[in-house]
Parts: C-alpha cells; structure tokens; sequence
C-alpha cells in the first residue's frame, strides 16, 4: 500500500496509456478495416462491463439479467427525448436515474441470497423487464422498440456541440467512459471498495466484524445497475432507438462474457479489454463468417478451460515470470 | 452484575437438541472457559452468543441489554467479538488489510467511496498495534492465504481484536497447534487478559486451567458444573472424564 496521496491515487499510467489509445482511435481505426462508429459501440459496451465488473468480479456477485438495467436506460433515455425534453444531459440523468430505481428495486429482493440462488434470482428479474418492453407496446413500443429518438446537441449553456457526426459522439462517450473510470478507480480503492472485495472472500466474517452485508450488497447492485443504464442511455442516443433485444437473457450473457474473456476476475481492466476483444471478433469474423457466434463461443470456452484468469490474467503471469524479481505483490484485482 | 448473561438457552436443529438448558455468566475483567467432551454443543453455544444462531428460548445479556437474536454486526458493533475455530480470514488481502477493515474507524467509514483507505493513518497505527500484540508485525504486507498455519491462528485473533472489544470470544485457539505454538498462544491470551473480557472455548484443557479464572462444563447441551480451575479439578465428574485427566 502506498500512502503518497495527490494525483497517483486518482490517476494512474494504464489509464493514462489507455485513455492515449482510445482518443487517437478515429484517427487509425479506418486503416486498420474497422469504422468509426464501432468505436461508439465498443466505448460504451466497456462502460457497461466496467460496472457489471464492480458486482462480478469486485464483489463476487453473479447478476445474470444485467441486460434489464442497461434497457432500461436505453428506453429512459429514448422516452425522455421523445415526450420531456430535448438534453443529452436530462435524458442520460433519466437512464441513470430510472435503472438504479429498477436495479435498487431487485436488489431488496437479492441481497439476502447469495450463490445459485442469487444467480438465478438476477435471471428472473432481468426476464420481467425483458417482458415488459415486449408487451408494454403503449409506453415501449413492442418488439418494435422506440424509433426515431433524436440526438440533441450536446449544450453547455454558453455553448453547444453537435453529436450528429460519428466522431463527435465517440469523444462524448470517451469522456463518459473517463469519468466511470476514474470514479469506479477510486471508488475500488476506498473503503466501500475494500468491503465489498471482503464479502465477495468473506461474507460472513464481514458481519461478525460489524458490516452491514445486506445494505453493502444492495448499494453495489444499485450502482452497477445506474452505470448499466448510463451505458444503455448512450447506446438508445447512438443507436438512435432502443430495443426489447438488449434485455434478453442472451444480451446479458454477452456482458458476463466480456468480463470472464477479458480478465474482469483479476484485473480492472478485464471488462475494457474483454468489450474491445468482442467487437473486434464480432467485425472480424462476422466478415469472415456467419458462423462467428460459434468461434467466438469456443474461444470462451477455450479461456475458460486453459487460462480462466481471462486476457488481463495471461498478461499478468507474462509480465510476472519476466519480472521475477521476488517482490512481485500478489494483488488480486488492481491494475 | 455480570458483563454477560446468558439464561436458559434452548436450541434444537429440527427435533435435534443441540442445547437443552444453558445458564452462564461472564465477569467483567475474568477469563471464562468453557470446556466439554465433543459434541457437547461448546460451537454451538458459542454461535448463539455471538448471534450467529437465534436460540429457540432463553435470554442473552450484554451489559444488562438483551440482545438475543440480534444481527452479528449489530452485537459486534455493542463490543463484542470473536474468532473462529475453521479460519475465516480475508484471503486475498494482506495481513494489514485483514486487520485494518475490523478497525472501528474504517467500519464507520466503509461507505465512503472516494477516500484512500492506507491514508486513514489512525486507522493504519491501530492495525499496526494489533499486529504487533499478535506477532505479526513482520508480516503486514503477506498474503493472509499464503501464512502458515500458526501466523493464520494469530490473524484470526488480530481481526478479533481489532473491533476494538469489551468482550472477546476465542472458538478454540489452539485448535491445529503444535505445543510451541500453543505456548506462545498462552502468552499471548496471558497479556490480553489484563486489557480484556475474554471467554474461550477449548479443547486442550491444560492450556485452558493454566488461564482461565473459572470454567464452566458443558455436557448433553447444559452446564453441569462450573468453578475455578482448582474447584474443578477436585470435581468427582471431570475427575472420572476424560477432560480431567488431561488437565
């Protein structure tokens, strides 16, 4: 533990490197057989598995219907552009809003389980909400979804910014993406941080030295769930819809996968790699092939069976046995 | 008035009675044992004390307060606190960390979510204190998973003592130690002794008479007799059990 306070303990060099690359993404991202817009996509989708990390691989809870909350900000964002108001701002305040209210809802019937029986309760959940934006057709239009929300100017009072052009969407979700990092960077190294890491080894110790478990459980599930309808918001605004497939039970095992690939369990940046390496297969061997889900299903399995530590646990023993100098700090989850 | 009570506890899992009738009670500034043969309910009696089972009928008594049946973290809050005899430590943090999280201060803090948690130097000279009473000073920064066995019994006694208690339950410390190890235990609940209430559940009687104040005998789930460690060994039914030939 280092105790020299100041910027290190806000910002560190991988997200300094992290953040280089991704802002100077539109400028190579066409060379190399990709397209603007998948950045839009991928940044979002991190944002998304970055606080669907903070309950997986921080806290050791498995929520399998976080799809639920991301479309439920999805359809917020839409419904408020739609019928309120004309804000970027209002309407991802509406995503985040309206999915930690559905996320704070489950979470009082969730925080006392935990195990399989939390798993399959999430699953119930998140199938309700997938329900209810089929057939809800008056406020969510059916399977149909929202059509047509529009993308209002980013306004900031004394000026304004157009999102109209892909690349001036892309920087507005990097700087969304900026602020999660950082926040939940700091969030994991605080002392909510550190309790919740002790109930994910410990549940029960936790209580007998004093914790409130329950509450603990409840208010990481709430947060995953606003930061999942953040991610939703921005993707009803790039999609410029939004739709009953991002709830299904399938859209939220994309998002587990994600996580597990890129290395969620060890590393803060698992669920950021494992977005970037879903899209990326997604582009490139959905060109190569129609078949890409299979492929990518095996190299699933393949990271689950040879290396499940994912993508960040590979470059974690790689860098280890480079650098065995003895006092390598065996720190599950930090950089 | 006694610092604890426990009156007339009864617990039965499903038509089992694991505790027909327990009556105790612990002096503020003593060390209490209880000892009995296996299966006698000693864990089991030790988890309705501290919360972790609310008994079927009966009365707990902290201070004068009744807290049968409240939450653990609410009767570890009141000052009571405990180890375990299976370890139940925080593997993946170091020893400092599994320290640090029991200090008083940080639990009060445990919502704030932007604050570094090592920059809480209060915090940081308490668990370092703890460490150092139980030896392990050297070791702040190891992996709790990675300690040897003995170093994760003293841990277990560290994160204990770091809630800062009035009231310290030790589930059999000696529980997998070998007889150096158990000695350094002895010296060490020794020195506790004269800042703490401690009551401990034992196995090793000749650990447990070479500590303890007094010391109640459980048996088919009541206490059958209780005394000073002397009192005890003139006893016809220690004397005629196993237990007292080992003590």
């Amino acid at each position: 533990m280092n105790t020299n306070a100041g910027i290190s303990a806000w910002i560190t060099r991988p997200m300094l490197i992290t953040f280089a690359v991704l802002v100077s993404l539109p400028f190579w991202i066409d060379s190399v057989g990709l397209y603007q817009y998948l950045g839009v996509e991928i940044v979002i989708w991190m944002v998304f598995a970055l606080g669907y990390n903070l309950l997986l691989g921080y806290t050791g809870l498995p929520s399998f219907g976080h799809g639920a909350y991301f479309g439920i900000g999805a359809y917020a964002f839409g419904l408020s552009q739609l019928h309120l108001t004309q804000s970027v701002w209002l309407g991802l305040f509406c995503s985040i809003l309206f999915a930690a209210l559905g996320g704070a809802a489950v979470a009082a019937f969730l925080s006392h389980r935990r195990g399989i029986y939390y798993a399959l309760l999430t699953i119930a959940f998140g199938q309700v909400f997938w329900f209810l934006s089929i057939k809800w057709h008056t406020l969510t239009g059916g399977e149909d979804g929202l059509l047509n929300i529009p993308r209002p100017d980013l306004d900031f009072t004394v000026f304004s910014v157009s999102l109209d052009s892909n690349q001036a969407l892309y920087y507005f979700a990097l700087a969304l993406f900026v602020v999660v990092v950082i926040g939940l960077w700091r969030l994991i190294h605080s002392p909510y941080g550190t309790v919740i890491k002790a109930i994910k080894q410990n549940e029960m110790r936790t209580g007998f030295i004093g914790y409130n478990v329950w509450l603990y459980k409840w208010s990481v599930f709430t947060l995953s769930a606003s930061i999942a309808g953040l991610a939703g918001g921005m993707f009803a605004m790039a999609q410029e819809s939004a739709y009953p497939d991002v709830m299904s039970l399938h859209a939220s095992g994309f998002v587990v996968m994600m996580v597990l690939i890129g290395g969620g369990m060890v590393s803060f940046w698992g669920p950021v790699i494992g977005a970037a390496v879903y899209f990326i297969a997604r582009d490139m061997l959905g060109a190569a092939t129609e078949t890409w889900l299979l492929w990518y299903g095996l190299m699933f399995m393949a990271v689950v069976v040879f290396k499940p530590e994912g993508i960040a646990g590979a470059w974690q023993s790689l860098v280890r046995r480079h650098d065995n100098s003895a006092d390598v700090e065996k720190k599950p989850i930090s950089g | 008035m006694a610092l604890f009570e426990a009156q007339q506890l009864h617990k039965r899992f499903g038509d089992r009675v694991v505790l027909e009738e327990i009556n105790l009670s612990f002096e503020a500034g003593q060390l209490s044992g209880i000892m009995g043969p296996n299966g006698a309910g000693k864990t089991t009696c030790f988890n309705v004390l501290t919360g972790r089972y609310k008994p079927n009928r009966g009365k707990v008594l902290f201070d004068g307060e009744d807290i049968t049946g409240m939450a653990p973290r609410t009767i570890a809050r009141k000052g009571i606190s405990r180890s375990f005899q299976i370890m139940n430590l925080f593997d993946d943090f170091n020893v400092i960390q599994n320290v640090l999280l029991a200090v008083p201060q940080i639990r009060d803090r445990g919502f704030n979510m932007t604050r570094r948690i090592a920059a809480d130097s209060g915090a940081m000279d308490k668990a370092a204190a703890v460490l150092e009473q139980v030896g392990l000073k050297d070791k702040a920064y190891e992996n709790a998973g990675s300690l040897p066995y003995g170093d994760r019994r003293a841990l277990e006694i560290g994160v204990a003592l770091a809630t800062e208690p009035r009231l310290l339950f030790l589930d059999e410390p000696t529980s997998g130690l070998g007889t150096d190890a158990t000695a350094r235990l002895a010296e060490l609940v020794l020195e506790l002794k004269q800042r703490y209430t401690i009551v401990i559940i034992e196995h090793d009687m000749k650990f447990l008479f070479g500590l303890a104040d007094n010391i109640a005998v459980i048996h088919w789930g009541q206490v059958i007799t209780r005394g000073t460690p002397d009192e005890l060994r003139a006893n016809k039914w220690v004397q005629s059990s196993n237990l007292g030939k080992l003590a």
